[in-house]
């Protein structure tokens, strides 16, 4: 083969090979580590799976936050306003979790609906609020606004 | 009446950044001299009227000017005048400013450093620059401007600057990186002047190389500052989060170290020319894409600045129209130019292309890992997150390969290679590593195949790299003769692949071997993390400037009972914004950080208290400086600076390098 042409075609191989295994990768390494994001209300009827790694999000619920005097361990509600999901999470929570506030947390459901965090996100400045938690509420408030029940809460947060 | 003068100066710099794009341009595309000449002088003046534009800003915050509306919301009368003068650049307008001061900067050195270059070619690369500015500058008077007043009701003090910000960290993080960032600018500019004239030789390579190392340096030093100050302010003890600013800014640093190597051998060798000027282009749309990211309101993060869709639609023009224009000029005059030169399946260049191949496979992954997540949610078609384990494990094999690479390719020859010689020179530091790492990984007590082919890797890189040297500087005027008489260029290229195996080395261990532990504890207890003892002593409370804060007092012991250090981690209550920051108290020492931070009080006289063993977490950023040293030896060396050389080059740059024999080390390629 001409010697330009072989140049080439190395070349040509290189980049073939080089693209595909990233791809392979890539394609293989996004199956394995993508988290979709469910709401409390979605969680509730039983949309998201079981023992998978996912992300939850919503309100912690006002007097709903349980810590364990021995340990790390706490419990707390995270709400929509219209369902809502017990998690559990064990370690240090960020400066700005409170009751009252948005929350985004990383973890997998067990088989009784507990949804045990390994990550809990909070806000992480006053006027910010995670695009997921305001998704979450504002859906919820539409639903509830169809529903017609007369009386739409006007959730916190707003 | 200032902050009117600062706009003034912003709109006269407009002017002037549009003058500086279309009249050189025209001069050189029409061969007319005295149009040309107009380039430097704009330039300068281009400069002139942006630092006036961000001194006067500079001026509002340190005289605590509120009626500016910029001012109200990232400052306050309580701030030390350091973080005064930081908040010019903590919000997104002040630091669109700086993002502009250090795009006329960068023009103004080009205008200034390219007395040898022919006047055509200034001229041109100097419009390219003036348009770059002209679109950041129409961004920044139409929708982002830092002047703007309230009036009349002038706040009676400011909203404060994000306490997560008040940090040395952030008063030199950002200037870093922006310099890297827009210094792509200048390589960019170079490409697109090269397209225009059809004149994509050595030269053309040789006169960019310097600016894309400058550029490259600054952006390693900047997203290393960027990594050291989550780790100790924000990250509880993270240094990379994969979160997507922070991969806004490692793409342009992965394109931007492939850009540099290929520009090396187009310089040296005349090929891959087409190729070079692609990741030019492309490095520098990583760039804007970086800026869209961060200021469209597209992500949520720390980084992102308050959003706002205009912002985002403005930004997202000026990439399109950039990408679009330049790889459209690139279509049409790219495959005009041709290589003569060849090479050999084994051969220096081939390495260097399997670098770029590397490089550009990870560019692409955390491009995908990044922008798909905002794809979908864009299309509406779901939220998801891309978290670390799928950054760690296609990223880290790409890295590792790049090492093995690396450390071959070293000893690689221009043209043609001997697999044979080369397979035996690899011998040595193929034994030497494996044992080292061996060793290494009997120390840390645990067998993980991560590790081992990552310290083995970086190990690989660094023996092979002082192998070389001590090759090369063999001389029978004795050693310290041979090693006065490498190239600056040689020891810069040293010192960049050592940073590399010093990063990869650090990166691998600070993950494998860290220990990380959330405990409950009272006053008294003690929490052992690696071969440390941890006594929690007492509580205490102090004030600060504009905060005050609860802190610990923690002794940490060595496994015999010594005082290895006293360490004082704070929970801090920010005055204005009534914020609360956790300060990590670290022990940090070349081997290994330990990290104390409080978390929340779990109840009365019990406090959740996080600690951390980190070996080698040091070397990350320690690494980042050797790299960026490395750039900055590289362009001292004095081959960049020799009118003779330039006119050398200018001629078939293969001419020079022919008349060695074949497997005779052809120099540096840093």
């Amino acid at each position: 083969m001409h010697p330009i042409r072989k140049k080439r075609l190395t070349i040509v191989l290189f980049l073939v090979v080089g693209v595909s295994v990233a791809v392979a990768l890539t394609t293989y390494a996004l199956r394995q580590n993508i988290n979709l994001f469910y709401d409390p209300s979605q969680i509730a009827a039983g949309e998201a799976p079981v023992d998978v790694r996912i992300r939850a999000g919503g309100m912690v619920q006002e007097n709903s936050v349980i810590r364990d005097p021995e340990s790390l361990q706490i419990e707390f509600t995270v709400t929509d306003f219209t369902s809502s999901v017990l998690m559990e999470y064990t370690g240090i929570l960020p400066d700005l979790f409170a009751e009252g506030q948005g929350v985004v947390a990383m973890g997998r459901l067990d088989g009784n609906g507990r949804f045990v965090a390994d990550q809990v996100l909070a806000k992480h400045d006053e006027n910010y609020m995670s695009p997921e938690v305001n998704d979450v509420l504002e859906k919820a408030a539409r639903i509830r606004a169809s529903e017609g029940a007369g009386q739409v809460e006007k959730s916190a947060g707003y | 009446m200032y902050p009117e003068l600062g706009q003034m100066a912003l709109i006269l710099a407009l002017l002037l950044a549009t003058l500086l794009a279309v009249v050189p341009l025209i001069g050189s595309l029409t061969g007319r001299e005295h149009l040309q000449a107009f380039a430097r002088p704009l330039s300068a003046g281009l400069f002139v009227f942006v630092a006036l534009a961000f001194a006067v800003l500079a001026h509002a915050f340190m005289t605590d000017d509120f009626s500016v509306a910029y001012v109200a919301n990232n400052s306050n009368s309580l701030l030390p005048w350091y973080y005064k003068f930081s908040a010019v650049w903590g919000g997104h307008e002040g630091s669109l400013l700086l993002w502009v001061l250090m795009l006329a900067g960068w023009t103004l050195a080009v205008a200034v450093f390219s007395r040898q270059l022919p006047p055509a070619m200034v001229a041109q690369v100097l419009s390219v620059m003036g348009m770059v500015t002209v679109g950041f500058l129409l961004f920044t008077v139409l929708t982002s401007n830092p002047f703007a007043r309230i009036l009349p009701n002038v706040p009676v003090d400011g909203a404060d600057l994000n306490p997560l910000l008040q940090d040395f960290g952030l008063i030199i993080h950002p200037p870093m990186l922006y310099m890297g960032y827009v210094g792509f600018s200048v390589a960019f500019a170079f490409a697109i002047a090269a397209l225009i004239n059809g004149r994509l030789d050595a030269a053309w390579a040789r006169w960019s190389r310097p600016w894309t190392t400058v550029a490259w340096s600054f952006l390693t030093l900047g997203v290393a500052l960027g990594s050291w100050w989550a780790y100790y302010e924000l990250g509880w003890g993270g240094w990379w989060f994969w979160d997507p600013v922070e991969n806004a800014s490692l793409l342009p640093w992965l394109s931007g170290t492939a850009l540099m190597h290929s520009l090396a051998v187009t310089e040296k060798r005349g090929v891959f020319k087409s190729w070079t000027v692609l990741l030019a282009i492309v490095t520098f749309s990583l760039s804007l894409l970086g800026a869209f990211l961060v200021r469209s309101g597209v992500l949520t993060s720390v980084h992102a600045f308050a959003s706002d869709p205009e912002r985002g639609k403005f930004l997202l023009l000026l990439l399109a129209i950039t990408v679009v224009s330049s790889l459209t000029l690139y279509a049409f005059r790219a495959p005009v130019v041709h290589a003569r030169a060849r090479y050999e399946g084994l051969s220096r260049e081939v390495f260097l292309l399997m670098n770029n191949v590397l490089l550009v496979a990870a560019t692409l992954l955390v491009l995908v890992g990044t922008l798909y997540p905002l794809v979908l949610d864009y299309l509406d078609m779901g939220r998801l997150s891309i978290g670390e384990p799928f950054f760690s494990l296609t990223f880290s094999p790409l890295a590792i390969a790049a090492g093995f690479l690396l450390g071959a390719g070293i000893f690689s020859r221009w043209k043609k290679t001997d697999g044979g010689w080369l397979g035996r020179k690899l011998l040595w530091p193929l034994a030497v590593s494996m044992l080292f790492t061996a060793a290494v990984l009997v120390g840390y007590g645990e067998f993980k195949p991560w590790a081992f082919a990552g310290i083995f890797s970086a190990s690989w890189v660094a023996i092979a790299t002082f192998l070389d040297l001590w090759e090369k500087s063999a001389s029978r005027k004795g050693r310290l003769h041979g090693l006065r008489r490498q190239s600056r260029s040689y020891y810069g290229m040293v010192l960049g692949h050592l940073g590399m195996a010093i990063v990869m080395a650090g990166a691998t261990v600070a993950s494998n071997y860290g220990m990380e532990r959330d405990v409950r504890m009272t006053l008294g207890d003690t929490a052992a993390v690696g071969d440390y003892q941890v006594v929690f002593v007492e509580m205490g409370n102090r004030r600060g400037a504009n905060f005050t804060a609860e802190y610990g007092r923690f002794e940490i012991l060595d496994s015999d009972g010594q005082l290895v250090s006293v360490q004082f981690p704070e929970k801090r209550q920010y005055l204005v914004q009534r914020s609360v920051m956790t300060e990590a108290a670290i022990d940090a020492g070349l081997f290994r950080d330990i990290f104390i931070a409080i978390g929340e009080r779990v109840s009365d006289d019990a406090w959740a208290i996080r600690v951390q063993y980190k070996p080698l977490v040091r070397w990350l950023w320690l690494g980042a400086i050797f790299m960026a040293v490395g750039g900055f030896m590289a362009i001292s060396d004095r081959r960049y600076r020799l009118r003779e050389t330039v006119q050398k080059s200018v001629e078939p740059p293969a001419a020079r390098d022919s008349e060695q024999t074949p497997g005779k080390p052809a120099g540096a390629t840093s």
